[in-house]
């Protein structure tokens, strides 16, 4: 709409009257504007839309280059589709500066719409796309002097004011450093929302809590099961009040905290995965916890290493071969080697793969918990071209 | 060919491996010197070649396609060693002779021979005693003469007899 200028409605020298209709409603991109029921003018170089009885006067009316406009469309009309197109889409390019003023100083559409009421007349249509395809302007431009108020004509307005000639060493330097000032403000802007978001998630928070402390004590509504299940969503969504190093003034203080909450969140976790777990998927879990506020790999290790101090029911363990793990107490070596050696007793004989699909744990620890076996001489290799695989100990049970 | 019956252990594949745990390792080991050492009285050999360990049926099952590698065929033979069943003949350790019995067994063995036929203070050569008709049917007919000899010497330092030279030939006094 701010490609609109207010302007006597007469012809100028070397501009054509091509056709005209009634009853033209005129919309704002998708936005309906003041202007309706009026009549549109088509020239060779312009569209004027002015009240009924206006234009034949020559008043004051609003005219639309036609060099603004590089695409029309109709749009088609009524909510099923009857009744044919009721609307011309026209897109435009963008203002150019000294542009006399119009119905509107800014505009966040680049295209209008001419809404005829009783149906686009198809002369019409045909009139105006031959007028943007034949481009008089551009063989005859407007003598804009013949009207009264701007000096500018907007013929020389198409000169390009807007690119920046730029050459040189400083040129260059000011383009980086433009560049570098965008790229520094979205940054910022990026950042902004993550605080933002981080402020939003103990919000979160809050809010999860209170819900569950609604649900304890509706428990009566609420079957049990339910109750449970959306515990569990909590706790699955993670730790409630990670903590930070921020909130500590030591670092043995920090990781003394951090110990206890991965005790405290890591036990049933442990429970479910067969009493042991790789650091690596520890620190995932933990960190998937905390959303946000995320460890690093050195964090947890030293948290883990603390464990024993605080009597955690699970502690922090290194293989012979290098590997770390989080391990519950109650999953001695003799458990483990026992449970295993009944598998292998099951399946003939055992490759770490298979026991990593059967115990559904990694490989890496499979091979650890075959090894264990191993340690504990429930179990006896035999290496091969085939890999490494472990039978029942028969030399020590066979006699 | 010799013909033995296997040990359950020859169709176990962990048997190939040499094992890490001691215990385990101990079984193992005691059973493949116990297989070894029947294998080769069966054939009546007493040497065996590390480099050629891997195309005897003894170290290679192609049954359960496991063969037992070389440096474990060497572990087995060190350890034979300890316990004076077996005794590298150089010090590349690529040829072994095994002992089927102690050097101390086989001495004894040849000595109560020699007083059950009573030929105490009598000289036998080394011939005699691997080749000759009187000894057939004693374990160590057809002993190998390095075998023999250290055996023999085995005796000497107990004073039971004495290696003498003859031309080309040795002999052996018993006394």
């Amino acid at each position: 709409m701010d490609r609109f200028e207010y302007m006597e409605a007469r012809l100028c020298e070397g501009e054509n009257y091509i056709k005209r209709d009634k009853n033209v409603k005129l919309y704002d991109g998708d936005d309906k504007t003041q202007y309706v029921d009026g009549e549109v003018v088509l020239t060779s170089h312009r569209l004027l839309w002015g009240k009924p009885g206006d234009i034949p006067k020559g008043l004051i009316c609003l005219s639309l280059y036609l060099y603004y406009v590089f695409c029309l469309e109709e749009e088609n009309g009524g909510v099923f589709g009857l009744g044919g197109p009721k609307r011309i889409i026209m897109h435009l390019g963008p203002a150019l500066p000294g542009k006399r003023p119009g119905p509107a100083v800014i505009s966040t559409y680049h295209f209008i719409k001419l809404s005829f009421k009783d149906g686009i007349d198809p002369a019409f249509y045909k009139a105006l796309s031959e007028a943007v395809a034949n481009k008089l302007w551009e063989r005859h431009p407007l003598e804009t002097n013949a009207f009264s108020s701007p000096t500018m004509s907007p013929r020389s307005s198409i000169a390009p004011i807007g690119t920046k000639i730029r050459s040189g060493i400083v040129g260059i330097e000011r383009s980086i450093e433009e560049q570098q000032k965008a790229t520094d403000e979205s940054i910022t802007v990026a950042f902004k929302d993550l605080t933002k978001l981080m402020e939003k998630a103990k919000d979160m928070v809050s809010i999860s809590k209170t819900i569950s402390t609604k649900i304890r004590e509706k428990q009566g509504d609420i079957s049990e099961d339910d109750t449970v299940r959306f515990k569990s969503y909590l706790m699955s969504l993670g730790i409630d009040d990670p903590v930070t190093r921020d909130a500590f003034r030591s670092d043995s203080d920090y990781y003394m905290g951090l110990a206890q909450q991965i005790s405290d969140m890591m036990v049933a976790v442990l429970m479910d995965s067969g009493g042991i777990m790789s650091l690596a998927d520890v620190w995932c879990r933990v960190n998937r916890a905390r959303g946000l506020e995320l460890i690093s790999p050195e964090d947890l290790l030293n948290g883990c290493k603390l464990l024993p101090t605080m009597d955690a029911p699970m502690s922090l363990r290194k293989f012979p071969s290098g590997a770390c793990v989080l391990q519950l107490n109650s999953h001695r070596d003799e458990e483990v080697a026992k449970t295993t050696s009944q598998l292998i007793e099951e399946n003939g004989s055992l490759t770490p793969i298979k026991l990593s699909q059967i115990a559904n744990v990694s490989v890496l620890l499979a091979r650890e918990r075959l090894f264990t076996t191993e340690r504990l001489g429930l179990a006896c290799r035999d290496e091969s071209i085939e890999g490494l695989a472990f039978y029942p100990n028969l030399f020590l049970s066979k006699v | 060919m010799a013909e033995i019956a296997w040990p359950w252990q020859y169709n176990f594949p962990p048997f190939f491996t040499i094992q890490p745990h001691s215990e385990t390792r101990q079984k193992q080991l005691a059973a493949w010197e116990e297989l070894i050492v029947q294998y080769l009285k069966s054939s009546k050999q007493y040497i065996i070649d590390v480099r050629e360990s891997q195309n005897t049926p003894l170290f290679s099952n192609p049954a359960i396609n496991r063969k037992l590698s070389q440096d474990a065929v060497l572990t087995i033979l060190e350890d034979m060693a300890r316990c004076g069943r077996a005794a590298p003949t150089d010090k590349t350790k690529t040829v072994w002779e095994v002992y089927w019995h102690s050097l101390d067994e086989w001495g004894n063995m040849i000595y109560s021979w020699v007083s059950a036929n009573g030929l105490n203070n009598s000289v036998c050569t080394l011939f005699e005693l691997r080749e000759g008709e009187t000894t057939e049917g004693e374990e160590f007919h057809g002993l190998d003469v390095n075998i023999l000899t250290k055996a023999l010497k085995s005796l000497e330092v107990k004073g039971k007899c004495e290696l003498m030279e003859f031309d080309d030939n040795q002999g052996v006094k018993f006394f």
